[in-house]
């Protein structure tokens, strides 16, 4: 199979072209490495390629595909995987300077469930430091660019990952999401991104931003291979006490979903002042086809949603601020030269090591933790909380779904973010209740607005992982066929 | 000089005795080379979570009940966020807002008569690595062994007004911890921590004077020694017309004073907050009542009991309840012999005679009580006499041997077979013709030379009783 | 909320962080305004609300207490930048 027609495989269709000898595992990350050597100069997705360690595996999984021993539909895939999980003898650079040398001693448990079922990684993906930002500009290594627009962000954090998936330098990747950081950069990048619930994928081995919030998931061509990517690595794990055991999905289900008297909610709120019209009008013709084809559209109030940018912040910079708190320099990662002395050391690595977003964020989530502040802020933070668990367990005894935009924009320009940090926090509107409460929730592409990608956001309840990937592949099946 | 009155309270650390750490997989052993017992979970690498071992919430909740505690039905862990270099995570996970357990308190006998000691609260929390100074390279070396072992930390109202109550008060800690089986509590391993705060008031004021805290105080005898050098200098200053500053102090045992610690420079808070990582844990009314069904019996019960009802004398008594390793013994050996008292006797001149000779502390005894049933069973049932039981005895204490085994073995059985003997007297007699006819000349007191003579003879290993016997016969016969 | 250059440079020491004085000044304004608009949580009418710190409704997850780990010296020093005779050196920690 020449290499042009492996790249256009989504990952599921390449690893039954595998399976039935079309192609091998090693020609295919051969492809992929060789596109990444060519390609990548212009978006920079990848900060790490594993060329040796991929072609030594992926020989190994062809054997063991020939043998009979691996039978899993994405055996001998390749994969990228967001530098903020870690990969054991690979380094995990969590696009920081503080981490520029850390190479874990152990694999992520989503790296093990991977490799168990044959995948291969192929490299390490482009982010914004320890997945603070929006647009994959933060990086230690450069920004990304978008490849589906010149001069535009891909998104963030997990910006690497979509973007090379969009631009066919993978099949298929991981990505972490604490506020969107997913869905959002899948959106600009015009690709499928799944949030899975919270608990359902072990975040063990993840490296922490917000541990009440992030979880790992898929970033994909369409639903479907997000589909199979989530029954790899879906499950309770050991190592992660907030983990739990879950249904795998049924593809088959997924493939001929119906939506025919599926109730969708369509939040007022989420189309508020700052949407622009372009996105508004692109899902709100999703919404429309899925109303073609038999589904009940609803619009109904939320008026919480004028407090999730709020809510979201507190808590992600308070855990954020403690998670981000041993890095200091003593047991791994960057400690300068210079620092002789203890507090030299703690203060020296961590103000050279760490970007300024970074340092805004743990300094937001100090100041909201500290004493006097505490309960205006962070237990507040945490009262609300509960409202909008209350709003969306209302919401969806009356709906199956709900629907709206992932973002208020199409991507933004590069360099255009970073000096107006509240601005760039508000973009996050659309994305961040559902991280608060740990709902399952997908990107999927629903046209353009002044031709750049557009992302509708279907977000479904816990655990419901099957429904809302029905939801996305019908769409994709539709849009494919008109 | 007014009178002055001392409030202290005290806040115990005890390790808790779990095969692994409190939320990783590690073993908690004691010792080991640096780093050897670390895992990327208690060295905090990056991406890393906390497991919770379910050990230490029941250890927890059984010392909860036996310190007459509420036990919190809604617990959740919580960070504790500070910077040093023993914290790899830079947070101690702890629980701030709902530990585990709550008002309780502790009887403790004094001189004074008994007094009961409040019990703030109990929570679980997890123990920092050691730093060791390194005086080649000037730096400090970091050792995360200790990192993740299980700590309770036992937080008592302000209750004392004494150091022999604290010191009454930290005894009935150790023996209750150390009869549950959750902590050695060894002090000198560091397994038994003790902060103590202390204030002075004038005698009849109610409001507390201010308070300094003392760290980590290594043995009874030095926090004994602190409190009062502390409550002195406290005094001394009021007196002198200076003021006491709220502080942390050290105590240094061998110059017998207390320092200021230097002030940390750095902003310090906490900034306490649920650790997202660890589910919060529900305690049913079934599990409590579970553990405290199966509380043990605790030394003040089992002394009383020991006199009641074994008829020990007291001094006995608190001897042995006084370490759990003398209990062991006594009960297994009593279990073994139906005999208490000559149990008793045993352990009180010749089981602490061994652990004096030997250097060992009674409570860091590793001896099995079967071995000394056996031996007592053998002594009473005339295989062995006395002196041997106690060289066999001996022979136990620093070797895994079988008692029964070893007699024979070492052919130390006593002899009490009279055809087995006779011969041997025999020929005793025949060596001794004098002795022999000056006693059927009527000298009594040959007798006592023949039975000696015959004792040697059979190397000790004859029952004297069946000695007389046959020599008495011998002679008869001779008359 | 009044965000001044004293409140900024107390949350820079609890994160044990220095900025330099450009980055002080732009902090101090970011922050201005990202708290200014957090404070409109403050409408939000939270009354006898219990605060929800683990939304999942997980409770009871614990672990057997079986050594599972054995010597992992090396991989847990392989990341130190300074290491002797099996520990990690550290700039003096003792007075």
């Amino acid at each position: 199979m020449d290499d042009k027609t492996i790249l256009g495989l989504t990952a599921l269709e390449l690893g039954r072209a595998i399976k039935e000898g079309k192609t091998t595992s090693l020609e295919a990350c051969k492809a992929y490495i060789e596109a990444i050597r060519e390609e990548d100069k212009k978006y920079n997705s990848y900060v790490t390629v594993c060329e040796e360690q991929a072609l030594a595996k992926a020989k190994e999984i062809d054997a063991k595909i020939a043998s009979g021993a691996i039978t899993s539909d994405l055996a001998g895939v390749p994969i990228a995987i967001k530098d903020n999980i870690c990969t054991k003898g690979i380094l995990t650079t969590c696009a920081s300077k503080m981490l520029h040398n850390f190479i874990p001693p152990y694999d992520a448990t989503v790296i093990k469930k991977l490799e168990e079922e044959g995948m291969v990684i192929i490299g390490k993906t482009n982010m914004d430091e320890f997945a603070m930002g929006s647009t994959t500009e933060t990086s230690y290594h450069g920004a990304t660019i978008n490849p589906r627009g010149a001069n535009r962000v891909p998104g963030g954090s997990s910006g690497g990952s979509a973007a090379c998936v969009a631009a066919n330098l993978a099949p298929i990747a991981l990505g972490s999401d604490t506020g969107g950081s997913i869905r959002q950069p899948a959106s600009f990048c015009g690709v499928t991104g799944l949030k899975p619930t919270y608990g359902t994928v072990s975040r063990y081995g993840l490296v922490a931003f917000a541990s009440s919030l992030d979880q790992i998931g898929p970033i994909s061509r369409d639903a479907m291979d997000a589909a199979a990517m989530y029954n790899i690595i879906n499950g309770r794990d050991d190592r992660d006490q907030s983990s739990t055991d879950c249904n795998d999905v049924s593809l088959d289900n997924i493939k001929s979903f119906d939506v025919k008297g599926k109730k969708i909610g369509i939040p007022e709120q989420y189309f508020g002042e700052g949407i622009e019209p372009g996105v508004k009008d692109a899902v709100m013709k999703a919404v429309a086809y899925y109303e073609s084809k038999g589904a009940i559209v609803e619009k109904f109030d939320m008026p919480i949603v004028d407090y999730a940018i709020p809510t979201y912040y507190i808590i992600a910079c308070a855990e954020a601020c403690s998670n981000l708190s041993r890095y200091d320099g003593i047991k791994y990662g960057f400690r300068p030269e210079d620092a002789t002395d203890l507090t030299s050391v703690y203060i020296k690595s961590r103000s050279q090591g760490f970007g300024l977003e970074v340092k805004r964020r743990i300094m937001l989530g100090n100041f909201v933790l500290s004493s006097g502040y505490f309960d205006a802020y962070y237990n507040k933070a945490l009262q609300a909380k509960s409202l909008i668990k209350d709003a969306f367990d209302k919401a969806f005894e009356k709906y199956d779904v709900i629907i709206g935009p992932v973002a208020p924009t199409t991507a933004l320009e590069i360099g255009k973010s970073l000096s107006d940090p509240l601005k760039m926090y508000l973009g996050d509107i659309c994305t961040v209740l559902v991280n608060i409460i740990g709902l399952p929730a997908i990107s999927v592409p629903c046209g353009e607005s002044d031709g750049l990608p557009v992302g509708m956001q279907i977000i479904g309840k816990p655990y419901d992982e099957e429904q809302i990937l029905g939801f996305a592949c019908n769409y994709q099946n539709g849009s494919k066929e008109a | 000089m007014k009178d002055y009155e001392m409030v202290i309270g005290l806040e115990v650390h005890c390790e808790l005795q779990t095969a692994t750490k409190i939320f990783c997989g590690c073993s908690t052993k004691f010792g080991g080379a640096p780093n050897t017992h670390v895992c990327e979970v208690c060295s905090g690498m990056p991406g890393t979570l906390p497991t919770l071992n379910k050990k230490v919430v029941e250890f927890a909740v059984k010392a909860g009940l036996a310190l007459n505690c509420d036990i919190t039905r809604k617990n959740k862990f919580d960070r504790k966020n500070y910077f040093y270099p023993d914290l790899p995570k830079a947070y101690q996970i702890s629980q701030l807002y709902f530990p585990i357990c709550r008002n309780g308190h502790v009887d403790v006998k004094t001189s004074e008569g008994m007094k009961s000691i409040g019990i703030h609260e109990i929570h679980m929390e997890e123990d920092a690595g050691k730093l060791v100074h390194d005086p080649v390279t000037g730096m400090t070396m970091v050792d995360f062994n200790r990192c993740g072992v299980p700590l309770l930390e036992i937080v008592s109202e302000p209750d004392f007004r004494s150091a022999e109550e604290v010191i009454a008060y930290l005894t009935k800690l150790r023996d209750t911890m150390q009869y549950l089986g959750v902590s050695d509590c060894k002090m000198q391993e560091g397994s038994m921590r003790a902060d103590v705060n202390l204030s002075v008031r004038p005698v009849g004021q109610k409001e507390f004077g201010t308070r300094t805290e003392m760290k980590n105080i290594a043995s009874f005898k030095a926090i004994e020694r602190a409190i009062e050098y502390e409550r002195d200098r406290q005094i001394d200053l009021i007196e002198e017309g200076g003021t006491v500053v709220q502080e942390t102090r050290r105590w240094d045992d061998e110059k017998e004073y207390t320092y200021a610690m230097r002030s940390k420079e750095n902003a310090q808070d906490y900034k306490y907050f649920p650790d997202p990582d660890l589910m919060p844990l529900e305690i049913s009314e079934e599990y409590i009542e579970n553990i405290r069904a199966n509380l043990p019996e605790f030394a003040d019960a089992k002394r009383e009991r020991y006199v009641s009802q074994f008829g020990l004398p007291e001094y006995d008594a608190e001897i042995i309840t006084g370490a759990t390793t003398l209990v062991d013994v006594f009960e297994t050996a009593t279990e073994m012999t139906d005999q208490p008292k000559d149990v008793s006797n045993w352990i009180m001149t010749d089981l602490l005679k061994l652990c004096k000779d030997n250097h060992v502390a009674a409570e860091d005894m590793e001896f099995d009580g079967k071995k000394l049933g056996a031996i007592i069973n053998l002594v009473n049932e005339g295989k062995v006499n006395r002196k041997t039981g106690r060289q066999v005895l001996e022979k136990c204490f620093t070797e895994d041997i079988d008692p029964a085994e070893y007699i024979e073995k070492n052919g130390l059985a006593q002899v009490s077979d009279t055809s087995a003997i006779e011969p041997v007297i025999k020929q005793v007699l025949d060596e001794n013709p004098k002795p022999v006819s000056e006693f059927l000349a009527g000298s009594e007191k040959n007798f006592q030379f023949l039975v000696g003579q015959s004792m040697r003879a059979l190397r000790g290993k004859a029952d004297p009783q069946a000695v007389r016997t046959v020599l008495t016969k011998l002679l008869d016969e001779m008359r | 909320m009044e965000i001044t250059q004293d409140l900024v440079r107390y949350l820079e020491a609890l994160g044990r962080i220095e900025l330099s004085p450009e980055e002080e000044v732009k902090t101090q304004k970011d922050l201005a305004d990202i708290l200014g608009y957090i404070d409109k949580l403050g409408e939000l009418d939270t009354a006898g609300v219990e605060p929800l710190s683990h939304a999942a409704g997980r409770t009871n997850i614990t672990r057997e207490d079986v050594v599972i780990n054995g010597d992992m010296q090396e991989q847990v020093l392989s990341n130190a930048p300074e290491t002797k005779d099996g520990t990690i050196l550290v700039p003096r920690t003792f007075d």
